[in-house]
């Protein structure tokens, strides 16, 4: 609103009031604006249709709130010298807190891996939270993945979704028309969703920045419409069904003779298999994680960076910039692939309504919330998203409201993501985290 | 005029570089010898970078023929050739007159960037370095050596784990230096490496270029304005202006060369005063 934030504009303890009342103006028109509209005004169902029912003095008790809480800051907060601003965390906090950040940072990834393995089997588990684990981990791996094409080397893609349709698809087609089994499936999936990894990395090569965006953006599309038109071979919009459920080393979980409970002589339990699943995604995830983190020490993974950081400095050493683009597509489909199939099979049912944009913008925003090219980030802005989406499932219609309002909070208050420094790749004496004003963000962003 | 060399790492003849209407490299040939420093100068706007980027196959010429020699008689013709290729195989390295480094990471990572072609080969094309193959643990240490040896002649070595963008301006400039060294170059080509420096880091920058040519066996071929650096170090130097060749010799040949006097700073005062008359003559009549 007004200049508040310039240290200039609040000398001392004396308040300009006519600046203040100036503010104060400017606020209750904002005020009025946003609620005068939304609180003051209702429709309810009524005997013959909608009825308006009007609430002007709701909306200006809100709109009151607003104003005096905007009035007690000046009084109490602003109105301070710029020196003792308390808007402002002192010094000496900040640094401490990084401090704690760095100790709990150390310890964090270890800790999250021991919870995640031994959560099936905590007592307030019950089938709803293994589901909704499941879910996050999914993400997580999506998340992961499309770190290598975005958060690495700098590519953006907004059509990730396409090569978790292509991975799920492929393991559906493959099982129904060929009967191949599950882990059949799985690596057949990863290497078609990077082969078309490749397919797209070609038109895009020579584009940089929005267009690079907006061309992943209709590749994915493309594949989604491709899927939803191709009746014959797809299903089109009915989907494929049916889809087989993976077995445990050949023991099906099922009821009976031969099956996983059988066979280790448990009683038999629906949750069996969702704990299998469980833990399918979380090595599948781990997978990925462990995958990138080897390629990062590798000289492809410092290829990928290098090509973020600068192109023609890349070619100038003579890096082939077509391949080291090429891989990245290719291994961050890959690992797309792979989560594909592994969602077609949790869910035995596909059909192209899962995999349109939002998804993609969904994966999109965890990696960016997250961090870009950081690994942990990624987990954490998935817990937040996936979880907090069901956190607020209660608030219905305003929960889209709570997510962007959280979304706009955060990149205020950390514009690069959660976990914004970028760990080097090799060191000589000391590793030191390289702060997020020195990386660059690559094209498209 | 024409300078001989002896044992030519590189040979430009008949470089064109037509931008439309504009012939920014009008006929251009010389040679950069072996173990020398070559300085390529000229006043603002000469197409001294231009053929930089002809010869680093950032351009495509118009015409003409740039051949790069390794000791073992093997040619490589740089026109032809794509522009990764020519670090790569080639072996003709260069610097950006705006530095172009890897600003998000470390002095050390740009360094091992620089090595990427030999480490790819070394860790399988990435597939023994996925599953931990000794042969790429030891391609890695070498190339740490390398990188450390150039840390210690740029003297970067106290900085080896700080962001490349964090550097001062000038152990930029030398970075991005050590990293083209890595790539084991024939032929370092730098555009501009002693600009915006401070005097002290203007002769660092000598000792460090007289090294590599004294050391390495390496030929460089350089663009500068600051005179110090070119008469101070350069075996050969080469004027352009206008997209020609105007002079080409030994420094102290340059310094007296008239042409190159008058490209720098303009023709003598007489003359000015005789084309003025004229002109007035020319208005009156």
């Amino acid at each position: 609103m007004t200049d508040s934030t310039n240290s200039d504009s609040r000398p001392g303890r004396h308040l300009d009031f006519g600046k203040v009342a100036k503010d104060l103006i400017v606020t209750a028109l904002i005020a009025t604006a946003i609620f005068g509209s939304t609180i003051a005004f209702r429709t309810v169902s009524a005997a013959g249709g909608l009825r308006l029912e009007v609430r002007y003095d709701l909306a200006f008790y809100v709109i009151a709130v607003v104003v005096i809480g905007r009035l007690l800051l000046w009084l109490f907060i602003w109105s301070k010298p710029p020196g003792t601003s308390a808007v402002e965390m002192p010094v000496s906090i900040k640094s401490g807190l990084a401090k704690v950040t760095a100790k709990v940072g150390k310890g964090f990834g270890p800790t999250m891996l021991m919870f995640a393995l031994v959560f099936p089997f905590l007592p307030f588990t019950d089938r709803y939270l293994l589901d909704l684990s499941i879910l996050i981990l999914t993400y997580v791996m999506l998340g992961w993945g499309l770190n290598i094409v975005v958060g690495l080397a700098g590519l953006l893609d907004l059509g990730y979704v396409a090569f978790y349709a292509i991975g799920a698809y492929s393991y559906a087609l493959l099982a129904q028309y060929f009967g191949f089994s599950f882990w059949m499936c799985l690596p057949l999936a990863g290497i078609l969703a990077a082969f078309w990894g490749i397919i797209l990395g070609f038109p895009v090569l020579r584009l940089r920045g929005d267009y690079l965006a907006i061309v992943t953006l209709a590749f994915g599309e493309i594949i989604r419409i491709v899927l939803l038109n191709w009746y014959q071979f797809t299903g089109g919009p009915d989907g494929l069904s049916g889809i087989p459920r993976p077995s445990f080393f050949g023991l099906p979980f099922s009821r009976g003779e031969g099956g996983f409970s059988d066979f280790f002589g448990f009683d038999y339990s629906s949750m069996h298999r969702i704990i299998f699943m469980y833990f399918l995604i979380l090595a599948l995830a781990l997978l990925t994680n462990f995958v990138t983190n080897r390629l990062r020490r590798l000289p492809i993974g410092r290829a990928w960076e290098a090509l973020r950081e600068d192109e023609i400095a890349c070619r100038s050493l003579g890096l082939n910039t077509t391949s080291v683009k090429l891989t990245a597509f290719a291994i961050g489909g890959m690992f797309a692939g792979f989560a594909g199939s592994f969602f077609a099979t949790r869910q035995g049912f596909i059909s192209p309504e899962s995999f349109t944009f939002i998804e993609s913008a969904l994966i999109l925003a965890i990696v960016v919330l997250g961090g870009m090219g950081s690994q942990v980030g990624v987990v954490i802005a998935s817990i937040a998203m996936i979880g907090g989406f069901e956190v607020f499932r209660e608030a219905e219609q305003f929960r889209m409201l709570i997510f962007g309002l959280a979304m706009v909070v955060i990149m205020i208050w950390r514009p690069r993501g959660l976990i914004s420094t970028r760990i080097p790749s090799i060191f000589l004496k000391e590793k030191k985290a390289v702060s997020a004003d020195m990386v660059a963000q690559g094209e498209g962003h | 005029m024409t300078h001989v060399v002896d044992d030519p790492v590189l040979t430009v003849e008949h470089l064109n570089m037509r931008f439309g209407g504009l012939l920014a490299v009008d006929d251009l040939s010389f040679d950069v010898g072996r173990r020398d420093i070559t300085a390529l100068i000229g006043p603002n706007g000469a197409g001294k970078t231009t053929v930089f980027n002809c010869i680093t196959g950032f351009y495509k010429p118009t015409e003409g023929r740039i051949t790069a020699r390794h000791e073992g008689g093997k040619t490589f013709l740089l026109e032809r050739m794509d522009d990764f290729k020519i670090p790569k195989i080639a072996k003709v390295a260069r610097t950006f007159q705006n530095i172009r480094l890897f600003g998000g990471m470390t002095v050390l990572e740009n360094l091992m960037v620089g090595q990427h072609n030999t480490l790819m080969v070394a860790s399988n094309y990435t597939f023994g370095g996925i599953f931990g193959l000794s042969g790429y643990k030891k391609a890695e240490k070498e190339a740490v050596e390398l990188a450390k040896y150039w840390m210690d002649q740029a003297g970067l070595t106290q900085r080896a784990d700080d962001a490349a963008g964090d550097l001062p301006y000038g152990e930029q400039r030398k970075l991005e230096i050590a990293r083209a060294m890595c790539t084991k170059p024939k032929l370092l080509c730098l555009d501009e490496p002693a600009a915006g420096l401070n005097p002290r880091e203007s002769e660092e920058l000598n000792k460090l270029l007289l090294f590599i040519r004294k050391e390495r066996d390496t030929g460089v071929l350089l663009i500068e304005h600051d005179m110090n650096v070119v008469m101070g170090i350069s075996d050969h130097i080469i004027v352009l202006d206008y997209g020609k060749k105007i002079a080409d010799g030994t420094p102290e040949e340059i310094r007296n060369d008239p042409s190159v006097i008058a490209a720098y700073l303009g023709v003598a005062d007489e003359e000015v005063e005789e084309v003025e008359h004229e002109i007035e003559e020319g208005a009156s009549s």
